[in-house]
Order: structure tokens, then sequence, then C-alpha cells
């Protein structure tokens, strides 16, 4: 299993493909910083338009932190597509080229098979992920410096004191990880029923966007179906930036506002992992590989 | 001791039935030629053997052990080539047969590796990348890495397919030599049959999933079984001719406008003068003794089964 994981790490990072990913993640926040770079002084002002006539705001409102959650917003609904660039082609891909006969000639287990190459698109799918930590903050915070944080809810604004922001980020990214590698369980179950990449790639995302379609649409017939479909719970890394208040209705640093909310949904984002990956072992067990 | 064998296996698509309770088996140091034309089912065979397709029905047992329960077992001590051996494109060779070693279990040194290149000549190639290859490269890399674990049984489906006149050549003289030298039990498959007739100790020929035929090819090629095909101006004259004569015994089944017979080798010259004899204007005559007539004859014309089978 060890060696099947390696393997599968080796050939995923000796592709030109991958870093296609990791080539448009660097154009797309590199594009995001130049433009609030020249111009982020008045998209501040137009964003604070509400409430620069209620609250006087001091400081580096176009901070670091401020513009990698403009980044994160931005990013993350875009970030599943690179993501099936490769899990959708983990099986399909090796169907494609006709490596997956000669692999199934070896003395290797089926189920280790998928679970390795699951295994290495959740390591390709966490690395895509600090590499956006890497530019949207890390990047952001050498480029526009440190503050507390802004953020306008719907109906409300959060103020997060820059030291509490951090750890925020953290928590973000892991849930993000973890709804991108749902995203990766999706595309790799979908790459076993196609022996080309282009089906499974335009199959997770067609899913992807009826789901989100269902996920924010206001009507009650998909309204019993929002709870269970994981489009919904993908969005779920906000809440990090959300804070419990007092009597006073004052924000209280180091509290999240919700913190059942990101339990439940990191539970049904498992629960779709497991539905995804396990679907994709008993199928490949019984699967004749003809090409 | 059999290396292979192979009870009662059926393969079912729908209502398409691809092999029809098949049942060989491969002797250890058996060169096995495994024959059919386009669409017999050997490939669907050779992929049940290899576990890439499960039977609908029947056993295989390799190794004296049965396939469905010791599969990794019998994968370690098997090299495999099926059809067109596709590797990683953007790997080198070298990279590639140390990918495919350790997956089968193997971690070689680097001149072993070399050793194995050089072995299906594209040492001097190792580092290029594979999309850089022809398809005759591609397919000695595939043979390389079947050889790779230095596997018991070598199963090869239609190994020399893309290669030049000189690849086929080294193809053969390498299973001459795994076979010979290094002992292996191996089972190919070819369209090739001239390179079967020329590597094979015994012979299977199946049609439309089911066997006709199976033997070693000292049966086939026995002398005292030689086809002798005779052309001449007027076949059903000759023929009545033959018949009448000590040649009526010799005589099966004939084209419109040839007549077979069946005899000692030897005895070919003393035919030659009883046609002049007879009267019977000779346009040729010629010994039928290859591979290739046998496999026509079996699976397009399904006569002279007898002929190999006794």
């Amino acid at each position: 299993m060890w060696t099947l994981f390696q393997i599968e790490l080796f050939k995923i990072f000796r592709r030109p493909r991958t870093y296609i990913a990791f080539a448009a993640i660097t154009a797309l926040i590199g594009m995001v910083q130049l433009g609030l770079k020249v111009d982020g002084k008045e998209y501040a002002s137009f964003v604070m338009a509400d409430f620069n006539s209620s609250f006087a705001l001091e400081g580096n409102l176009l901070n670091g932190y401020f513009v990698c959650f403009i980044v994160l917003q931005l990013l993350l609904i875009h970030v599943p597509l690179l993501i099936a660039l490769i899990a959708a082609d983990m099986i399909s891909g090796e169907a494609n080229t006709g490596t997956l006969l000669l692999l199934m000639t070896k003395p290797i287990s089926r189920i280790e098979f998928i679970l390795a190459k699951y295994l290495a698109s959740m390591v390709y799918t966490i690395l895509l992920l600090v590499w956006v930590a890497l530019q949207a903050l890390f990047l952001s915070m050498l480029i526009f410096g440190t503050d507390d944080m802004f953020i306008m809810k719907s109906s409300y604004a959060v103020l997060i004191r820059s030291d509490d922001v951090f750890w925020r980020y953290a928590g973000a990214f892991c849930f993000a990880a973890l709804a991108m590698t749902t995203v990766a369980a999706l595309g790799f179950l979908l790459s076993l029923f196609a022996e080309n990449s282009i089906g499974p790639i335009v199959a997770t995302m067609s899913v992807i966007i009826v789901s989100t379609l269902l996920s924010t649409m206001n009507i009650p017939l998909f309204n019993l179906v929002k709870p269970y479909l994981f489009t919904t719970h993908m969005i779920t890394w906000k809440e990090f930036f959300d804070l419990q208040v007092n009597e006073l209705n004052e924000a209280i640093p180091g509290t999240l506002a919700y913190p059942e909310k990101i339990k439940n949904s990191s539970i049904i984002l498992l629960t779709h992992i497991f539905v995804f990956v396990g679907a994709a072992a008993i199928i490949f067990k019984r699967k004749d590989v003809l090409s | 001791m059999a290396i292979i064998s192979v009870q009662q296996l059926s393969k079912q698509y729908g209502s398409f039935t691809a092999v029809n309770q098949l049942s060989f088996t491969v002797e250890k140091g058996d060169v096995y030629g495994f024959l059919g034309q386009n669409g017999a089912g050997k490939s669907t065979t050779i992929r049940m053997l290899m576990t890439l397709i499960e039977p609908t029905a029947g056993e295989i047992r390799i190794f004296d052990l049965p396939l469905s329960n010791h599969r990794k077992e019998i994968l370690r001590q098997t090299g495999a080539v099926i059809e067109k051996p596709e590797v990683y494109p953007y790997l080198s060779a070298y990279d590639n047969l140390r990918l495919f070693a350790r997956l089968s279990g193997v971690k070689l040194s680097r001149s072993q590796y070399m050793q194995q290149l050089e072995q299906v000549g594209l040492a001097n190639r190792a580092h290029d990348k594979v999309t850089t290859f022809s398809q005759g490269m591609k397919q000695r890399l595939g043979i390389g890495i079947a050889l790779v674990h230095n596997p018991q049984l070598i199963v090869l489906d239609e190994p020399t397919n893309g290669l030049d006149p000189q690849g086929i050549a080294d193809i053969r003289n390498l299973l001459l030599w795994l076979s010979r030298e290094q002992k292996k039990t191996i089972l190919i498959s070819s369209h090739l049959l001239s390179e079967i007739e020329q590597v094979a100790t015994r012979l299977l020929i199946i049609d439309k999933g089911k066997k006709m035929v199976e033997g070693s090819a000292q049966q086939l090629f026995d002398p005292s079984k030689t086809l002798v095909e005779l052309q001449t101006t007027h076949v059903a004259a000759a023929r009545t001719k033959l018949q009448a004569s000590s040649w009526g015994s010799h005589l099966r089944a004939s084209g419109h406008d040839n007549i077979r017979l069946q005899m000692d080798k030897n005895d070919i010259p003393r035919l030659n003068r009883d046609l002049v004899q007879l009267e019977i204007d000779v346009l040729s005559l010629q010994q039928q003794h290859s591979l290739e007539d046998y496999f026509l004859q079996v699976t397009a014309g399904k006569n002279y089964v007898d002929t190999f089978s006794n």
C-alpha cells in the first residue's frame, strides 16, 4: 500500500498537467493582488460606503488578512475545477492511455490500488490549498501588511483583532481541504465510468454546478435535499470568521459564532468522502479491465 | 507439472459467448502458442488468466493454485504483455521499468535495470521520455517490464505488434533464450503464425471461443502426415483417376481448383511420378506443412482437424 501510494505521488508530480493548477492559482491570485494594490482603496471605500456614514474606521483596512478573505471567496468556487483535472483523471486517464491494463497484471490488490490513488489525489488537493495559503495569505501579508480584519456579512459586520485572525485562517484552510477532498472523491468515483478524462471532469463539474444551484435556490422542494448536499457545506469555512458576542453585543475574541455548524458540515463532508471512495472501491473490484 | 490448467472456462457478454467451455493445460517449460482468428477469444482468455476480467464460469489454476484465491501470489511469478503495452509517456524508459518493477515487488540496482533495458535493446534510450519512442520501442519496453521481476511464467498477447522485421527477430530470439536457457514457461498468442511456428513447442487453436485443436508442434509437423496440394487443369478428372489408384486413401477434402492429399513426406517423389503415369496435367505440387496452412484449414474450412489431433 505504501509503495503504491509513493508511486502514485511520483506519477502525479511527474505529469506536466499537475502544474497547470498551480500556475492557474498563481495567476488568479496575482491578478487579484495586483488589482487591489493598484485600485484597492477605491474598492475598499466602495465596500464600506454604507458604513462610512455610521462608523469611523481607522487603520489599514485593505490588509493582508482582508485580501486573503476576498481571494478565498473568489477562488474556492474555481479550485474544484482544478482538483477535478487531476482527481477525475486518476482512473480514466490510466484507462485512456492503456496503462491500467499493465497495472492490473501486477500483484497489487485492487482495493489498495484505489485507496492509494485516492490518498495521492488527497495529497495533491492539500498541496494545492497550501499553495493557495502561501499565495493568498502569506504573500498578501507581505504586500498589504497586517491589521484588524473587517468583514461584511449579509446583515452585520465583523471586526476581528489582528492577533485573533491567524488561527481562523488555519481552521478555514483545514476545512477547505476537507471540502476539496470531497470534490476529489466525487471526481475519483466518476473517473471509473469512462475511458477518457474529459467525461469525468465535465461530469464532476456538472454535479458541482447543479448541486450548488440546488444549495443556493430557496425553493421548498430543494430545501428538503439541501442539508444533505455537499455543496451546501463547502462554504462553511466562512464560519471561522464569525465571533460570539456577549450580552452587550461585543465580540468575544477566540470564539466561533456557530461551532456546531462547522462540526455538522465536517461530518456530512466526511460521509460523502466515505460513500464516494467506498463505492469506487467496490465498483473497481468487480470491474472488467478491457482497455 | 502443469503451470496453467484451465477447465471449462467461459466468458459471456450478454447473449454473446466470447469463450466457450475452454480447457487446456500448459506444462512447465512449454512455449505454448495460442492461435485463433480475430475475435476467436484469445485476448479474452488471456485477460481472464491475468485477472483483468472475471470468468463467467470455469476454473483457472496457475502454479497449481486457484487464481481466484491466490491472485497476488500468482501474479508475482507472472510477467505479461497484453496487446500494445502502454507505459507512462511522461516518464523515461528507466523510470517506467523501475516503477513497474516496484509494483511487481522487486527493487533492483541501477545496473540491473540497465541490464534489463539492454536485453530489450533500449539501454541507449534509457533516460529518454517514452513519448519520443516508436511503437516498436514501446513494445520492447513492455517486454522488459514483463521480465523485470524474473517471472516463471510469461504471458504474451501479440508481442510482436508494431515491430519491424529486425524487432520481430530480436523478440523471437529472446523468447527462445528465455525458454531454452532460462527454462521459462511461455504462453504466446500472435496473428503472425510464422512467428509461433518458430518458437512454440505446443499449440492451441481456438475459434469462436471453442477449442479446435491442441497438441505438440511435433505432431503438427509430423512428416508422416504431410499435406500436399496439387493444382491441375482438370480437377474433377484428376480426382477420379487418383481415387481409382493407390492414392485414393490419401485424398482429403479439396478446394474447387485443387486436390489435397496426406502422405509421408518421402512419398512425394513417387506421387510425382504416378501423376505423370496417370496423365494428370500438373500445374503445381506443393507441400503444406506450415502452421498457417493448418491454422486456415482448422479455423476456416474446419478440415484436417484429425490430421493434427491424431
